[in-house]
């Protein structure tokens, strides 16, 4: 994860890291996950699930830190986190 | 990429998802906050029971797996309150719409309420009645339209909050579907409160609401929400009428402490009657 | 299973037919009532408000009967045997949540002590013209239970069958009294409790896996489970299938809806309890109901004196209709005489039953009072020219 400024206590936060799963027939694509994501970290894809909708996809995979917002805000149950292990922060 | 379960199956019908509700319709957040209220509170599932009216939110009873009872039409709160004297030892949820609970089912509302009848109700407030196609809600703002109010509202609304809080209930908070982490906590809060418990969920409806008022999709709702709620815990709830997309004020309105209607009536009773009073169900008041 | 001996007040009483009524429904172990205040009701309401604190159980007074009818269904989902009582306006609110009752199959009993209508018609006066109501009043297709005292002592009997017919079919059942004989003081022995013999709720034995609320048994009722014991059912007032989940096609409908109407059809015989006397050989029987009932008694000792050969088919269940021996006395009769207090609801099943076989005679009374029994006698005299 890459800061603007680097925090002083940097070396004693661990920053979690989540995965983000997408259960893509579920979703109807309204994009309150990409919307109100606080680290911009999803967009809807290219794809079509079997409704017509673009389901969203990680724009970058370190990104996600898993706060669950996601999971809580999707209307559809279709999108959800896991806590991965910890990355480590770039200077 | 579904290699793992999704966190909420424990506590939804994952056999009746995908849900009837339209794209970027605010009612599963709602139920994704309270799933997560219990999951954050840990009650035991067996022991929730979920009571609905009739209407988009009325729909909510037929998704958790819990108990659950789909009612007629304004009739939540009463089943819930036999249901709730019956079995003490519950959580009792009613979780309707805004049409449900306050027009056809509002005297229902405000006895309950001035029982402190030992309820959780969580209405779901989307201004308008979406499952009949749009038409005016005891909550739609003034000069909004829909179609029965063509030509705009001219009916004033009711504050919900304020309703809720001058019947008598203990415990009233009003959130949007948008604000998942303070609703999730109200919610816990409100599971955990004795007597009648209260929550306003204000929530999206694209398919009939936003589109006759030309207010764009349920997301651009929930970007107004973003840009034009006032988080003020404490408020007096006189003061938080909601105009058509005016300021919304939300928060935590009233947390109070009052003898519950089954308080109340073992006091009563008990005070009267002696040794000569048989609680239901035994001593501990649990069957 | 026998009555717990906490509800049953033993002994001889001297109590009108409401206060009776309530005494049959402690005994046959109601332990929850949920009603709002109407007369001539209201003494079913105020006799459990005052005796149930002493057996264990729950009173509320509703804001309005569609609450009232509402928080006895719920209540019965958790388990307890429940009741309310009304009249005329308040049976009309309670429509609506009967038909939630007969879709979601919740054992219940509702009390309508019958006043003259329509509207508010005579609050404090006599009528017998909810009976079809009774039958018909909410809407959609289904088959309910009624059943109809005619004195005191027989409304807590009534009170004791109609909850034993609840839980074994699963239905709202409706004591249909009316005001002479709910405010009728007689007097009422009430036996000892191991005398009173209960039909106990319709638990599953299957574990909360394999459990399914609405797979019928053979008798077409399906076992009930207890709200809070970890079934986690769903159940809906919309047409449903065996999970309770709601489903909406014409087959689902077709399903479900003619299970709930042959439930109790296929299973009248076991339902339908009647009084007659004289009826074979009769050249005329006379059909009668709640107080109608007595009163024809006058009509019928007269008329026997007369020399005329008169039968007497009292219903005691009303609905199901007791359409079976309507149509085998039929052929063997002159004609039914059917005096009621209203301008005709129960004589249209007799005259459908009796098919053109036997002439169908009505005694019709507005309401307000009672028939006199020369009427009766009349048309006693009249149906055998």
């Amino acid at each position: 994860m890459k800061f603007w400024r680097t925090p002083l206590d940097a070396d004693k936060i661990k920053v979690p890291h989540g995965e983000t799963y997408v259960i893509k027939e579920r979703c109807k694509g309204c994009g309150f996950c990409v919307e109100f994501c606080p680290k911009r970290a999803l967009r809807l894809s290219d794809e079509f699930n079997i409704k017509g909708y673009h389901p969203p996809e990680m724009i970058g995979k370190d990104e996600c830190v898993n706060c669950g917002l996601c999971e809580m805000i999707c209307p559809e149950f279709a999108i959800y986190c896991l806590e991965e292990e910890e990355v480590q922060v770039e200077g | 990429m579904i290699t793992k379960e999704h966190p909420m199956t424990p506590l939804l019908r994952m056999d009746r998802i995908p849900h009837i509700w339209c794209p970027t319709c605010g009612i599963g957040t709602a139920v994704s906050c309270f799933a997560a209220a219990l999951k954050q509170n840990e009650i035991p599932l067996e022991k929730v029971a979920i009571v609905s009216g009739i209407g988009c939110t009325g729909r909510v009873a037929g998704y958790m797996k819990v108990d659950s009872f789909h009612t007629t039409h304004g009739r939540a709160i009463p089943f819930a309150t036999g249901l709730k004297l019956a079995r003490p030892e519950m959580k009792i949820v009613v979780f309707s719409g805004d049409g449900d609970l306050f027009a056809i089912g509002g005297n229902h509302f405000i006895h309950a309420a001035r029982r402190n009848m030992d309820l959780t109700v969580i209405c779901v407030n989307n201004f308008i009645y979406g499952m009949t196609g749009g038409q005016l809600a005891p909550t739609t703002p003034l000069s909004a339209k829909s179609t029965t109010s063509p030509y705009g509202n001219y009916e004033h609304p009711f504050n919900l909050p304020h309703l809720a809080a001058s019947c008598g209930a203990t415990y009233v908070a009003r959130w949007t579907a948008l604000h998942i982490r303070r609703l999730t906590n109200s919610m816990s809060e409100a599971l955990n409160k004795k007597g009648f418990s209260f929550i306003e969920v204000i929530a999206p409806c694209s398919t009939v609401y936003a589109r006759r008022n030309r207010l764009g999709s349920g997301l651009d709702l929930m970007k107004f929400y973003h840009d034009n709620c006032e988080i003020k815990n404490g408020a007096n709830p006189e003061e938080a009428d909601i105009g058509f997309q005016s300021k919304i004020i939300v928060g935590k309105f009233v947390d109070k402490e009052k003898p519950s209607f089954i308080d109340n009536m073992h006091v009563g009773l008990k005070r009267a009657l002696g040794d000569k009073y048989i609680p239901y169900g035994g001593d501990d008041g649990a069957k | 299973m026998k009555a717990d001996p906490k509800g049953v007040l033993t002994g001889e009483h001297y109590l009108d037919g409401d206060f009776a009524c309530a005494e049959g429904a402690l005994a046959a172990g109601c332990r929850f009532f949920a009603g709002y205040p109407i007369t001539p009701s209201t003494e079913v309401a105020e006799r459990f408000s005052e005796r149930i604190p002493e057996v264990g159980g729950i009173f509320i007074q509703m804001e309005d009967e569609m609450a009232s009818m509402n928080a006895i269904l719920g209540a019965s989902w958790g388990g307890v045997k429940t009741m309310t009582s009304t009249s005329g306006p308040g049976f009309s609110l309670m429509m609506e949540n009967i038909g939630l009752g007969a879709m979601m199959e919740v054992p219940c009993v509702v009390v309508n002590v019958q006043r003259g209508g329509p509207s508010t018609g005579l609050p404090t006066m006599v009528g017998q013209a909810d009976m079809m109501q009774a039958r018909w009043g909410s809407h959609g297709d289904y088959e309910i239970i009624a059943l109809s005292p005619n004195s005191p002592q027989e409304c807590f009997y009534v009170a004791i069958e109609a909850f034993n017919l609840a839980e074994k079919y699963r239905v709202p059942v409706f004591i249909m009294m009316d005001e002479c004989v709910g405010h009728m003081t007689e007097k009422v022995i009430i036996p000892p409790a191991e005398e009173i013999e209960l039909y106990p709720r319709r638990l599953t034995n299957s574990p909360p896996a394999e459990y399914l609320p609405y797979m019928p048994e053979d008798d077409l009722v399906p076992s009930m489970i207890i709200a809070g014991q970890g079934y986690k059912i769903h159940t809906t007032g919309l047409t449903h299938d065996e999970r309770g989940y709601p489903v909406m096609t014409a087959e689902a409908q077709e399903k479900l809806v003619h299970r709930l109407i042959n439930k109790i059809r296929l299973n009248a015989d076991h339902i339908i309890h009647i009084e007659e006397e004289d009826t074979e050989g009769a050249e005329v029987v006379v059909v009668s109901y709640g107080i109608s009932s007595r009163v024809a008694l006058a009509a019928i000792d007269e008329a026997r004196a007369a020399g005329i050969r008169v039968g007497r088919l009292r219903l005691i269940t009303v609905w199901p209709f007791p359409e079976k021996r309507i149509r085998e006395l039929a052929p063997k009769v002159k004609a039914f005489v059917v005096p009621e207090i209203n301008y005709g609801q129960m004589v249209l099943e007799v005259e459908r039953c009796a098919a053109g076989q036997a002439k169908t005679i009505l005694v019709s009374h507005g309401g307000g009072d009672v028939h006199n029994p020369q009427d009766i006698l009349e048309a006693i005299k009249e149906s055998i020219k």
